[in-house]
C-alpha cells in the first residue's frame, strides 16, 4: 500500500514537525513493514520554480529542432534578469509557464543542473517535464501548467506540480486487512502518537429505503451476506477525474480509467472497501448474486474469458453473469466512456470463498487482496454514499433516492478474557484497567470486570477471535520494549542422541581425511539419474523450479558429481568432496495420507497412517573424488585417487560411526554406476549398507567427469548405532611374528584369504595384515601371491616357536583347502 | 711423541724422575690439544695412556724403587696419569660435541619447502553454524529435535494454525509434491518440502509431553529462484519452548542471550509486531551486531511468538494450563551478516575455496 501522508493527516492529527525517521519507526513498532518513505520535498534539489516564458527563438541549424527561451524566474535568479535557457520541448508558447530548475539544483538520480553552453548558446537551467521531476511519465513534452494555477515566476514549483507531499509505501501482514487503507493505517498512526482519529468508516450515511436502488437477489447469503447499491442518474461522461484525486490514486499505483471507476478505487484506498460501479444502461433486468454453474462463461474486464467454478459468486442479470464477485467486473456491464447512469455496489463476500476464486483464476486484484484478509462488513453504506457524494460533486447528475441494503448479519465476535491472561503469555504485570483501555484504542467495546474483560470486537477486526489476539494488541500498543528478558532454566537435557554425535563424527572424520564438505541441491533430472544408471522412480514435484529437475534426489552422487565437475571447470585438479543429507524414496504403493483435522491430537491410528504416506528418508553420506589423492611435488610422484580411497572412505566412515573393523565386510558386486569390476559392497553385520569404487567409465563420459572419478555413498541409517565399547583385552606377553606368502588364483578375493587365514589361525592369531601382493611370470598366468604377516599371542604365557609355527600351519591349511593355496617358498 | 716406539726397557727408571713426568704430561696436553677429530684424539690416546706410554711405562719401574721412594714415585706417576686422563677428557668431550655439530650439519634441511601432499578438507560453514546453535542451546538443557524435508501438507501447514484458505498459504512458496498415478485418482499428494522447520514442532508436540524445550537446525524449501540473497534451498534453525509459565519475557531472555553467543557482548534484539499463523503474539525481531562490516547496525534475524493456542490444541496440549514460545531465523542469513559474505550462491555452488576458508569450525 502506497499513500501520500497529506491524505492520512486528513483522519489523523499527526505531529506538523514529524520526521521521516519518527514515522519509520511508529510504523516499524506497529508492526507495519515500511518499504520506504519517500519526501518528495527533498526529491529535487535547489531552486525549482515556476517560470513564465517570455521569449522563444527556433533554432534550426541542428538535427532535431531546438529552442532558445527567455524566462521569466522572477527574483529567483536573484537579479530578476530574463533566464536564458536552451530547451528541446516543443509542447509550449510564449506566456505559458512551466517549471524551471535553476543553477545548482539536483533532479532526481542526481542529475546536477548547471549553466552550459549547449547548441551555440549559454543555457542557464532547464525547464522540466514530469518524468524529469520525477513524476509520472504520461505526458510528453515538459510541464505547461494549466490556468487555474495562481502562482506567480519565481514561486516554489513544489505545490504546484504535487512534490509536497511524503509518500509512505508499507506492506500489512496478512491478517490486518484494514490497514490497507488510509482509515487502517491513519488509525494506527493515532495510537503510536496519541494523535486524535476521525474514523471515515463512522461517517453518516443515510440507510437503505423500503424501495430498492435496483431489484437485487441474493441466493447464497453465506458467500455473500451483504449488498448495497445506489444509482446514479444523468452523469457528464466528459466529466474528468479532479487532479487531486488522479494525484492520489497515481501514488498508489492505480491507473486512472475514468471518474466512476476512479470513484470506486478511490474509496477502497480511502476506507478499504472494494466497491464495483456498473453501467445502469447495460444491465438486464435485475441482478441475482449466486454460486456460478460449473462450467460458466465470463469475460472479466481484463479481457480474460474465464471458465467458472461453482464455488465462485457471481452477479449475474438476465443474460448471465455480469461480474466475478468481489474479484473483478465483467465486461458487458462495465462502466464505459458513455456511460451516464452509474450503479455502484458495495457488497461483503466470504473471504475464503474470494480467496479459493482468486486463486483459482489467478487473479490477485486489489479487491480479492483485501476480501481475503477481511474487510469490515459495516463499510457498505458509507462507501455508498462517499461514491456517490464525489460522482455528483465532480461528474454532475442526480443522486437516486433509493438505496439498497440487503443485510444478513452474524453475531458480533464477544470475547472473554481473564484478567490474568496477558500477564500469564507476556510476564508484564498489566493491570486491567490498562488492559481495558488499550482494547478500547484498538476500536474494541470492553466491558472490565475484577478478574476478567469482556469484549465485543471492532467489525474491522475478523481476525480478532481468542484471547491470544487480545493479548497480541495489549502487548503491541504498550510496547514491546516493556516485555523484560528472563532467561528461562530448561529441565536437564540429554544432551545430543548418538545418531546426531555420530552425523557430526562423520562429516569431521572425512574433512580429516581431506575431504570438502558440500550442501548441494536435492532436486534432479531423470536424465541424470538415469545417466548413473539409477531408478527414475523418484519423488516428484509438482511445481518444480526447473522443469529440467523435477525429481528429489535419491542418492547423493547426482548433485555431489555436479559439484565435482563444477570444481574442476574452475581450474581445480585435485578434487575431493563429501555431502551428508536426506535422500528421497519414493514408495508407489503409499496412499495419500489421511484428513486429519486440527480440533485436537489426531487419532494415532490416523497420525501414523499419515506418517506412512511420507516418502522414507534416509540419512546419506557419500564421497567423491577425482585426480590426485595425494599430490606430486618435490617429495616424488603423488597416488592418483583410486577405488581403494573410496573403499577406505568408507571405513572411515564407519570407524567413525564406532562399528568395529570385525562387523566390516567388503565384497566385489557389479552395481551402477561403479565399474563392474572395481566396485565393492560395504557391509555390516553382513547387511549391505553401501557401496565404494571408480565410477563405471562410460558415466564419466557421459557426465563429462574426469576419467576415473571414484565415489562412495552410504545409508547412514542402516547403520546400526553402535553399544557400549567392550572393555579390551589385550596381552603383555611378547609376540610371534611370523609372514606367509601364499601363491593362489587371483580371483580369490583378498578378503576371503583372510578370513580364511583368521579361521585357521586360531586364537592365538592377535592380527593378520596383507603387506604384499605380487604377480609374476613365474607364479604363472593367473596366479598372484599374498604376502601377510601373522602376528601370534597368547593372553598368559610367551609362546614356543611351536605353537606359533603350528598356528600358521593351521592357518595356511585352511587356505589351502579352500583356495588351493600354496605356500610360497615352502 | 719420540718414544711411542721405544721398546720396554726396566733401566729407564728415568721416567719416574718428576721432570720425565712433567714432560710427559705437557707433550700429552699438546698432543690432544692437536687432535682435530676423534679418530685423532683416539691415537693419542694409545700413546699418552695406553701400555706403552710414559706413565704406564713410570708406573712399571715403581717396582724397581727402592721401598722408601714407592710411594712418593707412586703418587707422582698417579699425578701425572690422572692429569694426562683429564686432558684427554676435556677434549673428548669438546671433540664430541663438535663431532654431533657437523651430524646436525649434514642433516639440515630446507624446512620452507612446500608440503601439501594431502590438501586440507573441510566442513561446510552451514554445518558447523547450525552445530555451534545446537551446542548453545544443548548448553542450556534443550535437546535437538530432527524431521522429514518431504513433509506432510497437515503438519506443514493445517497443524501449525494454516489452514488450507489462509493467505499465508499463498505466501509460501511451496513445492508440492505431485501425487502418484495411483489407483485412488487423488490428485493431491498430502505431501510438501517443507517450507520451515516448524512442522517439526507438531512432530514432537505429538511425540513428547512438556516440559518441550528443543531446538530445530534444518533445511527448508521455497520457490524462490537462486540470487544473491534467495535460495529455494536454505536452513533454519527453530526454538520451541512449552511449559507451564513461560512467557513473552522467557522468549526475549533467550533470543537475547542467543544473541549474545552469536554476535558478541554487546549484541541485544529489538522486536517489531508482526503476524505468523502459529504465534500470538509474534513478532520480528532485529539483532544489535557491531561487527557489522559496514558499521555498527540492527540487523533483521528472525521471527518469534508465543505459541498460538490452536497450535498447541492440534497437538494435544491444553493450552490453559501449557504455554509455550517459538522463534526462527535463517542459518545462511545469520552466516551471512556474521561472517560479511554477500553471495548466498557461494554457500551452495560447493567449490571447495569457499568452504576450505573456514576449516573445520565456523569462527
Amino acid at each position: 500500500m502506497k499513500v501520500g501522508l497529506s491524505w492520512l493527516r486528513e483522519h489523523v492529527e499527526l505531529p506538523a514537525d514529524l520526521t521521516e525517521a519518527d514515522l519509520d519507526l511508529a510504523l516499524n513498532d506497529l508492526g507495519i513493514e515500511v518499504e520506504e518513505i519517500a519526501d518528495q520535498r527533498h526529491s529535487v534539489q535547489g531552486a525549482l520554480v515556476v517560470g513564465k516564458v517570455l521569449t522563444v527563438e527556433e533554432l534550426t541549424e541542428f538535427k532535431k529542432p531546438i529552442r532558445f527561451c527567455t524566462v521569466d524566474v522572477g527574483q529567483a535568479n536573484g537579479t530578476g534578469a530574463p533566464q536564458e535557457i536552451v530547451c528541446g520541448a516543443r509542447n509550449f508558447v510564449e506566456g505559458d509557464r512551466v517549471v524551471v530548475i535553476l543553477p545548482g539544483g539536483v533532479l532526481p538520480g542526481g542529475f546536477a543542473i548547471g549553466a552550459r553552453k549547449t547548441y551555440g548558446r549559454n543555457s542557464h537551467g532547464m525547464i522540466c517535464s514530469a518524468a524529469e521531476l520525477g513524476l509520472s511519465g504520461d505526458h510528453d513534452g515538459i510541464i505547461v501548467l494549466p490556468e487555474s494555477v495562481t502562482a506567480q515566476p519565481g514561486d516554489d514549483a513544489r505545490p504546484v506540480v504535487g512534490l509536497d507531499d511524503i509518500e509512505v509505501h508499507v506492506t500489512v501482514t496478512p491478517d490486518r486487512g484494514y490497514q490497507m487503507s488510509v482509515r487502517g493505517l491513519a488509525r494506527e498512526l493515532g495510537h503510536s502518537f496519541k494523535a486524535r482519529f476521525t474514523d471515515p468508516g463512522l461517517a453518516p450515511a443515510p440507510g437503505g429505503t423500503a424501495a430498492p436502488a435496483w431489484p437485487v437477489t441474493i441466493q447464497d447469503t453465506q458467500g455473500c451476506d451483504r449488498f448495497a447499491a445506489r444509482l446514479v442518474r444523468g452523469i457528464d461522461p466528459t466529466a474528468p477525474t479532479p487532479d487531486w484525486m488522479a494525484k492520489r490514486l497515481l501514488t498508489a499505483g492505480v491507473r486512472t480509467l475514468g471518474l466512476a471507476i476512479d470513484i470506486t478505487n478511490y474509496v477502497m484506498l480511502e476506507l478499504g472497501q472494494p466497491m464495483h460501479a456498473f453501467d445502469a444502461d447495460r444491465i438486464t433486468g435485475g441482478l441475482v448474486v449466486r454460486r456460478a454453474t460449473e462450467g460458466e462463461k465470463l469475460t472479466t474486464l481484463d479481457g480474460q474469458a474465464r471458465v467458472l467454478s461453482a464455488e465462485d459468486m457471481v452477479i449475474c442479470d438476465d443474460t448471465g453473469p455480469i461480474s466475478l464477485a468481489a474479484v473483478m467486473g465483467g465486461q458487458t456491464s462495465e462502466v464505459v466512456d458513455g456511460t451516464t447512469n452509474v450503479l455502484f455496489e458495495a457488497a461483503h463476500w466470504d473471504p475464503t470463498m474470494v480467496g479459493r476464486t482468486a486463486r483459482r483464476h489467478k487473479l490477485f486484484s486489489e479487491a480479492a487482496k483485501r476480501w481475503e484478509r477481511g474487510v469490515d462488513r459495516q463499510l457498505c453504506l458509507v462507501a455508498i454514499e462517499r461514491a456517490v457524494q464525489l460522482l455528483v460533486e465532480h461528474g454532475g447528475g442526480t443522486a437516486g433516492a433509493e438505496i439498497l441494503d440487503l443485510n444478513h448479519p452474524g453475531d458480533p465476535t464477544m470475547i472473554s478474557m481473564a484478567a490474568t491472561e496477558p500477564s500469564r503469555l507476556i510476564g508484564v504485570d498489566y493491570s486491567v484497567d490498562r488492559i481495558g483501555d488499550l482494547l478500547t484504542e484498538v476500536g474494541c467495546d470492553v466491558a472490565v470486570y475484577d478478574d476478567r474483560v469482556d469484549v465485543i470486537t471492532p467489525s474491522w477486526r475478523p481476525d480478532l477471535r481468542q484471547p491470544a489476539d487480545l493479548v497480541e494488541e495489549v502487548v503491541r500498543l504498550d510496547g514491546f520494549e516493556n516485555v523484560p528478558s528472563v532467561l528461562p532454566v530448561a529441565p536437564p537435557g540429554n544432551g545430543l542422541t548418538a545418531s546426531q554425535r555420530r552425523k557430526r563424527s562423520v562429516g569431521r572424520a572425512l574433512a580429516e581425511q581431506g575431504y570438502v564438505e558440500v550442501l548441494s541441491f536435492p532436486f534432479v533430472s531423470a536424465g541424470a539419474l538415469a545417466a548413473l544408471g539409477l531408478p527414475t522412480d523418484a519423488v516428484r514435484l509438482a511445481n518444480p523450479l526447473s522443469d529440467e529437475e523435477p525429481l528429489m534426489r535419491t542418492s547423493l552422487l547426482p548433485p555431489l558429481l555436479t559439484a565435482l565437475k563444477r570444481n574442476v571447470g574452475r581450474g581445480q585438479r585435485d578434487v575431493a568432496l563429501f555431502e551428508q543429507g536426506l535422500v528421497f524414496l519414493p514408495d508407489l504403493s503409499a496412499g495419500v495420507p489421511p484428513v486429519m483435522g486440527v480440533a485436537g491430537r489426531p487419532d494415532p491410528a490416523l497420525w501414523e497412517k499419515a506418517n506412512a504416506s511420507v516418502p522414507a528418508q534416509p540419512w546419506h553420506v557419500a564421497v567423491v573424488l577425482a585426480g590426485e589423492f595425494e599430490r606430486s611435488g618435490w617429495w616424488g610422484p603423488g597416488r592418483a585417487a583410486s577405488w581403494s580411497d573410496a573403499v577406505q572412505a568408507a571405513r572411515e566412515v564407519l570407524s567413525a560411526a564406532a562399528v568395529p573393523d570385525a562387523s566390516i565386510s567388503v565384497a566385489a558386486v557389479q552395481q551402477s554406476p561403479w565399474h563392474p569390476g572395481r566396485c565393492a559392497a560395504i557391509s555390516v553385520d553382513g547387511v549391505v549398507v553401501g557401496h565404494a569404487g571408480e565410477l563405471h567409465p562410460a558415466v564419466c563420459t557421459a557426465l563429462d567427469l574426469p576419467k576415473r572419478t571414484c565415489a562412495m555413498e552410504l545409508n547412514l541409517d542402516a547403520v546400526p548405532l553402535p553399544g557400549p565399547t567392550p572393555p579390551p583385552v589385550f596381552s603383555t606377553f611378547p609376540p610371534a611374528l611370523i609372514d606367509v606368502a601364499l601363491v593362489l588364483a587371483s580371483e580369490v578375493p583378498a578378503a576371503q584369504v583372510e578370513a580364511a587365514l583368521t579361521e585357521g589361525a586360531g586364537p592365538l592369531l592377535e592380527s593378520v595384515r596383507l603387506f604384499d601382493v605380487y604377480t609374476s611370470e613365474q607364479l604363472g598366468a593367473g596366479q598372484r601371491s599374498l604376502a601377510y604377516k601373522l602376528t601370534f599371542r597368547a593372553p598368559d604365557r610367551t609362546l614356543t616357536v611351536e605353537e606359533a609355527v603350528a598356528a600358521r600351519d593351521a592357518a595356511v591349511a585352511v587356505t589351502a583347502q579352500r583356495f588351493g593355496a600354496v605356500l610360497r617358498g615352502a | 711423541m719420540t718414544y711411542r716406539h721405544d721398546p720396554y726397557d726396566p733401566k729407564q727408571a728415568a721416567m719416574l724422575d718428576p721432570a720425565a713426568l712433567d714432560d710427559a704430561v705437557a707433550a700429552a696436553d699438546k698432543a690432544f690439544a692437536d687432535a682435530n677429530d676423534l679418530d685423532a684424539l683416539a691415537v693419542q690416546k694409545a700413546a699418552h695412556l695406553g701400555d706403552r706410554s710414559a706413565v704406564s711405562l713410570a708406573r712399571r719401574e715403581i717396582g724397581a724403587l727402592p721401598p722408601a721412594a714407592k710411594s712418593e714415585a707412586g703418587k707422582r706417576v698417579n699425578e701425572a696419569r690422572t692429569a694426562i686422563q683429564a686432558a684427554y677428557d676435556a677434549r673428548h668431550v669438546i671433540l664430541e660435541a663438535e663431532q654431533a655439530q657437523r651430524v646436525l650439519e649434514t642433516e639440515a634441511v630446507d624446512v620452507t619447502l612446500p608440503w601439501d601432499r594431502r590438501p586440507r578438507g573441510a566442513r561446510h560453514p552451514l554445518t558447523t553454524l547450525m552445530e555451534r546453535v545446537g551446542d548453545l542451546f544443548i548448553g542450556m538443557g534443550y535437546e535437538i529435535a530432527e524431521g522429514p524435508e518431504v513433509e506432510l501438507e497437515w503438519a506443514n501447514f493445517d497443524a501449525l494454525n494454516i489452514s488450507p484458505d489462509h493467505p499465508a498459504r499463498g505466501l509460501m512458496d511451496t513445492f508440492w509434491v505431485k501425487a502418484a498415478e495411483s489407483a485412488t485418482g487423488a490428485t493431491e499428494s498430502g505431501l510438501v518440502l517443507r517450507t520451515h522447520t516448524s512442522p517439526v514442532q507438531a512432530r514432537t508436540m505429538l511425540t513428547h509431553q512438556p516440559p518441550i524445550y528443543v531446538v530445530v537446525p534444518g533445511r527448508v524449501y521455497r520457490t524462490d529462484e537462486l540470487d544473491a540473497t534467495h535460495a529455494p534451498v536454505f536452513h533454519q534453525v527453530e526454538g520451541l519452548v512449552v511449559d507451564k509459565g513461560i512467557t513473552m519475557a522467557h522468549l526475549k531472555g533467550t533470543l537475547d542471550h542467543f544473541a549474545r553467543a552469536m554476535f558478541g557482548p554487546d549484541a541485544r534484539t529489538r522486536w517489531r509486531p508482526h503476524y505468523f499463523p502459529f504465534t500470538e503474539p509474534s513478532a520480528e525481531f532485529d539483532v544489535w551486531f557491531a561487527e557489522h562490516r559496514d558499521g555498527p547496525r540492527w540487523v533483521e534475524w528472525g521471527g518469534c511468538g508465543m505459541v498460538n493456542p490452536n497450535v498447541l490444541r492440534a497437538c494435544g496440549i491444553d493450552p490453559e494450563v501449557y504455554s509455550g514460545f517459538a522463534f526462527g531465523m535463517g542459518i545462511e542469513r545469520t552466516l551471512m551478516f556474521r561472517n560479511g559474505l554477500s553471495d548466498m550462491r557461494e554457500m551452495i555452488e560447493g567449490d571447495v575455496r569457499f568452504t576450505r576458508a573456514f576449516g573445520m569450525e565456523v569462527h
